[in-house]
């Protein structure tokens, strides 16, 4: 394992905010379309963060035109320009999987309040 | 030379310089020994003897610490004879390290798979199991049929049934080296490989 750790450590990115599940987040993420790359923002509720160094991933969901949309982002990808948390949300879970049944005022998160 | 003896570290996975995700094998490759160059005259064949793997000389037997003075190397764990390229002249003692092989190079990798015990039908041959309807019991994960009736009157050899699996040698061909870490002696492989962690492998080159 420590070889594993050691030879993927030069790609790790170090400059990711705090967030966890129930946190809105707005991922800029690098799309490369022909010669040209533009910077396009998906921006929803994170719904799960899982594995840990290069391999960790998280999960956004939102609502698009009516439909559930969930995007699994890697980490620690370079296609990944920036993250920024909007919101901290108030949950129970690591796993917020309940949402996927939810919609509308049902699927709202409390906003965790900070003193 | 023609190949090299490694040990499986683990998967991880890479980022390439477009962002694009790569699953690799890190393979600790050499540095191996050539512990005994066999000749045409002598042997009947040409190959080179490569050991891999230092280990103390109070775990290694009389013999084989014998055969490894007279190449004049350390005490090593595993020997294999690989073919030489025609040209190379290789001598007992030399290093060969994992710089053989370069980036986008196809090899082949020979390794033992697994080990998975007394399989099922699914897991071992790929079926599709029983129907979970239309009033079926127990038959979820059944191989169903083995043959006919009367004639033949008896099950096919070699017909696919439960048993042992996995514990084999197997070699697969046309793996891509992703990168060569010379200097930890590391090799990155695209995809997977046979055999668990830490298991001996033989890369060839093709």
């Amino acid at each position: 394992m420590d070889i594993l750790n050691a030879v993927t450590a030069n790609q790790l990115v170090s400059d990711i905010p705090d967030f966890k599940a129930g946190d809105t987040v707005s991922v800029d993420v690098r799309v490369i379309e022909g010669d040209k790359e533009r910077i396009q923002r998906f921006t929803g509720v994170v719904i799960k963060r899982r594995g840990g160094g290069v391999n960790e991933t998280f999960t956004v969901r939102k609502i698009s035109n009516g439909v559930g949309v969930e995007r699994v982002f890697p980490l620690h990808s370079p296609r990944i320009a920036g993250i920024t948390v909007d919101r901290i949300g108030r949950v129970r879970r690591a796993k917020l999987y309940y949402l996927r049944s939810l919609q509308g005022k049902a699927a709202r998160i409390r906003e965790k309040r900070t003193r | 030379m023609s190949g090299l003896l490694g040990k499986k570290i683990g998967m991880t996975r890479i980022f390439d310089k477009d962002g694009n995700m790569i699953p690799v094998t890190v393979i600790e490759a050499g540095p191996c020994y050539v512990t005994q160059v066999k000749t045409a005259e002598k042997d009947g064949y040409e190959a080179v003897q490569l050991g891999f793997d230092e280990k103390k000389e109070k775990n290694t037997n009389r013999p084989v610490l014998g055969h490894l003075k007279k190449a004049g190397v350390a005490p090593l764990r595993f020997m294999k004879e690989f073919p030489v390229a025609p040209g190379a002249e290789m001598k007992a003692g030399d290093a060969v390290k994992v710089d053989i092989f370069t980036e986008g190079e196809i090899v082949k990798v020979k390794g033992v798979s697994k080990g998975r015990g007394f399989a099922g039908v699914m897991k071992r041959h790929n079926f599709g199991g029983g129907q979970t309807s239309h009033g079926q019991s127990d038959r979820l994960r059944a191989p169903g049929s083995i043959g006919q009736s009367s004639w033949p009157s008896k099950v096919l050899k070699g017909t696919r049934m439960a048993g042992r699996l996995g514990g084999d040698t197997k070699s697969i061909a046309g793996i891509a080296v992703v990168k060569v870490d010379a200097e930890n002696n590391l090799l990155f492989l695209k995809g997977s490989v046979p055999g668990s962690r830490n298991s001996l492998l033989e890369i060839y080159k093709r």
